[in-house]
């Protein structure tokens, strides 16, 4: 077995509130990069991926833990490794020439060696004749291939990619995609190692030698495996299919320990498990279940969550909160990569707007803690209205910062589409909605 | 030797070509020469009166044949007190964005100093400088520089700050794993990321830097009489003896110059700075500016930009370089450093605590009538500054709505209003002044006109830029509906512009403070004119030597415009951060 390049022994990421609580991002973790292989690193949102990879190259220091490059602390020596953003991030005052040419003049490159680098290398990519062009004149595709020019030029021992298609549109990324393989696999760029943090399943199964999937509260590697399919791949191919479904699963059951979903074989789903401390609502807004639940009724109440999110063009990432939206609601339920409504799901499907939202509200304060939590708090107070830093507060105690902010719009939102109680951003106020007999006056005050 | 000479013969330049080439043209080149020469007979000039023998009263001719050196020596003031400003903008600025424990109080610090009026500063800054250089001219000149960029500085030195801070985490990211060098960091990305935003803060901060020109050309202090030669003393000369032609001869001659660095230094600035902009999709409108073509395609400055530009740059950046990577990758200074800033922080600690201490005692010594006249000043100024703001408000709203409606008006009347703002009020004052006595109306009331004169145009412009950015879907939205008339306004167009009419009133309610000092006392024909208010506190006890009162009437206003800002501005911005912002 070869060395590794880069080494991560239990490096682990937290974060301590001011009231001493940790809040943990990244589990202890081991992770190496070796030569000659890409891997892709996959993962829900909020599990960590960009973290671990700020980690590993150094840019981020863990709170635990340490990481090796190629044997030694990796603080000691700055390491051989570029990135590719998924902003591009580029110096938009600089034009593509001299975007290349800065990492560089930061090595102490003479300017004719520079210059003869950065054409070289803006040739490999195929951004010749654009040399003088600013990065605003430039196709999100023509930007990224700046970054990538960016990246090589320097000859990185391992090049590092954050999302580095996930901001351009469908075609534009299946191009360079193609385009980065056929470098890769041409030996034309000066790397050994690709290490390529993505949410999208196709494409990591596409590219890597190697896939390892995180998973959520904390982030932690829930699986780690090999593709062994040869180059180019052919999405249609039955062992490809497999591979994607295999991560599908992993990725929409939290709660199953990876090793009994072997790939083509199916798997016994235990009931919810009683993992969590504390309820985390998926980032989901109601229309979105809303619709969600419309179109499986439409589509004969189940469908497979692969061709559903082939269907509406969504990334798993996003079509993912909102099905389990519907799980925590009862609306729907999720097995081994298919989606059911529930009776429940169809009657709120067939339901008109009114009654919608009544019935969404008796499935939230059935189900939703959070929203139990402020309606039994609300209906306790005698003006039925209270702070909602009281709230912020308690979800302090169970997630990070950002968290607590998604956490708490995401209850605002459902909160209010149940017409559980009304939010006042102004005075920083939840008031509970009054039960009259017009339960949507907001309605008709801005009609008349 | 041998690399030198390759670079020489094969020349990166070759390389240049490339890209492809400017044409060039002689006749910037001649225009150049012609400058060059101008700049160096006015250093001579300049040299021999600032090094000559202090003579703090200079006899203020009338002749407006003295009107050009006049302005050349202001303009030349103000310059040096903006380079001056750019150098501390840029170092206060860094220091705050990058040390979390200095940020926490070199902020708030800023904000007072942001509101203490110039004329506060004068007593202080010129003995000062008198006493470093008794014998020679330098003095007095460096206290006015000094004076002026105490005019200047905070707003560019925030704007730089806030600029860094909001630098997009990626950049920095990409910055940090090429291995950036301090250097390169500071050049190519700090610098451009900060640029816009500094460019239109220098803009302000040099109007401004006009306004406090006529405050610290010609003044009294206690016994002493100081005068430099320049345009704002001859405006106060003319004044004082009532000199209507001289007086529009002054004016005239500022809004020239005025005019004439709008077209040269800020059109050409404002057109290259367009390249710093942080935009995915280049934007339709790009401004321009023929001056800055001419400069591009000049053939000499082509040749300094290869032959001395391009070099230093490069060895520069290579220096830095290198020592950037000779450096432990791990970034914990040498420890002497630390102890040095220890020792610095806890001195600059004392000495404030030594200096509020003083204070205290002085303002304790007060008597009773100066405690009630503080008092009923600072009433009297807050009303002033009320009904200035108010009137400022009730006419640009509509004009600037109109025009912000109409793009032909817009492109005529834009620049207009530009070119009024940066023309000080107090340059007005004396004319002002004169319909008044006229008309018999008292400096009390008078005075919000005066006012009005210095902090509408903040008003007018934010309004018009607000206009301008209400989209025009909203606009058909409301036709659709047939919403007019006053339910249009209520609706659609005072929510529209609201967050821009904020930041216009607080910025002319930081210039209305400020103005009040040269609105309410005046000396005009051998008189004095005053009425009561805290700016009239403030200029009358720097004439007369007071500076007890002057110190405590600096404090109290201070205090005021910070708490108004605090309690009032600050919460109005966040509501119209979350209410009426609107997201396109």
């Amino acid at each position: 077995m070869e060395s590794s390049i880069i080494e991560a022994r239990a490096v682990e990421k937290f974060y301590v509130q001011p009231d001493g609580n940790r809040i943990e991002v990244i589990a202890p973790t081991n992770l190496e990069v070796r030569p000659g292989k890409i891997v892709a690193l996959l993962g829900p949102s909020g599990s960590g991926k960009s973290t671990l990879l700020r980690m590993l190259t150094g840019l981020s220091i863990p709170s635990s833990g340490e990481v090796f490059w190629h044997g030694e602390p990796i603080d000691h020596h700055p390491p051989n490794v570029a990135i590719v953003f998924q902003s591009f991030a580029l110096f938009p005052w600089l034009n593509v020439l001299e975007n290349v040419e800065a990492p560089l003049e930061a090595r102490g490159v003479g300017a004719i060696e520079r210059r003869k680098r950065a054409l070289k290398m803006l040739d490999t990519v195929g951004l010749d004749g654009f040399e003088t062009a600013y990065p605003k004149e430039l196709s999100g595709g023509m930007k990224q291939r700046v970054g990538f020019a960016r990246a090589l030029v320097v000859e990185p021992e391992v090049l590092f990619m954050d999302e580095p298609f996930s901001a351009l549109d469908v075609l534009t990324a299946e191009t360079l995609r193609g385009e980065l393989l056929e470098l890769w696999l041409g030996k034309k760029m000066p790397t050994t190692a690709i290490f390529i943090v993505t949410h999208n399943i196709e494409e990591a199964v596409l590219l890597a030698d190697r896939v390892i999937v995180l998973g959520k509260n904390p982030g932690r590697i829930r699986s780690d495996f090999e593709i062994g399919l040869a180059y180019p791949r052919d999405r249609k191919a039955n062992r490809f299919v497999e591979f994607v479904d295999y991560i599908y699963k992993i990725m929409t059951q939290p709660d199953v320990q990876p090793e009994a979903l072997v790939p083509g074989q199916a798997s016994t789903v235990p009931a919810r498990a009683p993992r969590q401390k504390y309820q985390m609502l998926p980032h989901a807004r109601t229309a979105g279940v809303t619709g969600l639940l419309e179109i499986l009724h439409d589509g004969g109440g189940e469908a497979d969550l692969y061709r559903l999110a082939e269907k509406l063009a969504m990334d798993v990432d996003d079509l993912l909160p909102i099905i389990e939206s519907a799980t925590i609601l009862g609306f729907a339920t999720l097995n081994e990569g298919d989606v059911h409504i529930t009776p429940e799901g169809i009657v709120f499907a067939e339901a008109d707007i009114l009654n919608r939202k009544i019935l969404f509200r008796e499935a939230a304060l059935k189900h939703v803690a959070i929203l139990q939590c402020i309606n039994s708090v609300l209906k306790a107070k005698s003006d039925h209205s209270i702070p909602d830093e009281f709230f912020h507060d308690i979800l302090d105690e169970h997630f990070s910062q950002d968290e607590v902010e998604r956490q708490f719009e995401t209850a605002m939102n459902w909160g209010r589409y149940a017409e559980i109680f009304d939010h006042d951003p102004q005075n920083g106020r939840l008031v509970l909605t009054e039960p009259g007999p017009e339960p949507n006056h907001h309605l008709s005050a801005a009609k008349s | 030797m041998k690399k030198g000479a390759g670079i020489r013969t094969i020349s990166p330049l070759r390389l240049w070509s490339l890209l492809p080439q400017l044409e060039t043209s002689h006749l910037p080149d001649v225009l150049m020469f012609a400058l060059v020469i101008a700049v160096f007979y006015s250093v001579l000039v300049v040299g021999r009166t600032w090094l000559g023998p202090f003579t703090p009263s200079v006899e203020i001719s009338q002749n407006p044949w003295a009107l050009p050196a006049y302005a050349g020596l202001s303009l030349l003031r103000i310059s040096l007190a903006y380079v001056l400003s750019l150098a501390f903008t840029l170092v206060y600025g860094y220091i705050a964005a990058y040390n979390a424990k200095a940020e926490r109080f070199m902020i708030p610090l800023l904000d007072v100093l942001q509101s203490i009026p110039v004329l506060s500063f004068l007593p202080g800054v010129m003995l000062a400088m008198v006493a470093l250089f008794p014998s020679r001219q330098l003095g007095v000149e460096l206290g006015a520089i000094l004076l002026i960029f105490t005019g200047q500085v905070w707003n560019m030195a925030f704007s730089f700050y806030a600029s860094l801070k909001s630098i997009p985490r990626e950049m920095r990211e990409a910055a940090k794993i090429y291995g950036f060098s301090w250097w390169q960091r500071f050049t190519e990305i700090e610098l451009p990321f900060a640029a816009i935003g500094l460019v239109w803060n220098s803009m302000m901060s040099v109007a401004g830097g006009w306004f406090a020109l006529m405050a610290c050309e010609m003044f009294v202090l206690g016994s002493r009489d100081f005068r430099l030669p320049g345009l704002g003393s001859y405006l106060q000369t003319a004044a004082s003896a009532g000199d209507t032609r001289s007086i529009l001869l002054g004016v005239f001659t500022m809004i020239a110059v005025i005019v004439l660095l709008d077209q040269f230094v800020w059109r050409p600035v404002i057109a290259w700075a367009e390249k710093f902009k942080v935009e995915q999709v280049e934007s339709a409108e790009v401004p321009h500016s023929w001056v800055l073509d001419m400069i591009q395609h000049s053939h000499s400055l082509a040749q300094l930009r290869q032959k001395a530009i391009f070099p230093v740059r490069e060895s520069l950046m290579s220096y830095f370089s290198r020592r950037h990577r000779a450096e432990p990758a791990t970034g914990v200074g040498p420890r002497w450093k630390t102890w040095l800033l220890g020792f610095l922080g806890i001195s600059a600690l004392g000495l404030t605590g030594y200096a509020v201490v003083r204070v205290a005692i002085l303002l304790t010594g007060l008597d009773h009538s100066e405690v009630s006249e503080l008092g009923r000043g600072l009433g009297a100024t807050f009303i002033r500054v009320i009904v200035a703001l108010l009137i400022g408000a009730a006419w640009t709203i509509p004009v600037g709505v109109k025009i912000g409606f109409s793009p032909r008006l817009a492109r005529v009347a834009q620049p207009v209003a530009q070119i009024a703002a940066s023309v000080p009020a107090n340059a007005f004052f004396p004319v002002i002044l004169l319909i008044l006595i006229r008309l018999g109306g008292g400096l009390g009331v008078g005075s919000i006109l005066l006012l009005l004169l210095g902090t509408q145009w903040y008003i007018l412009f934010n309004v018009i830029a607000g206009a301008m950015a209400i989209p025009t879907d909203l606009k058909e939205a409301c036709s659709v509906c047939r919403i007019t008339g006053v339910e249009r306004w209520r609706k659609l167009i005072l929510p529209g512009i609201f967050p821009y009419l904020l930041t216009g009133m607080v910025t002319a309610s930081g210039g209305a403070w400020n103005a009040s000092i040269v609105a309410e006392y005046f000396h005009f024909k051998g008189q004095t004119f005053s009425t009561i208010g805290l700016g009239s506190t403030i200029s009358q006890a720097t004439d007369t030597g007071n500076y007890d009162l002057l110190i405590a009437a600096t404090i109290v206003m201070a205090a005021m415009v910070v708490t108004v800002n605090r309690l009032v501005w600050r919460r109005l911005y966040r509501l119209s951060e979350t209410r009426f912002r609107l997201e396109s």
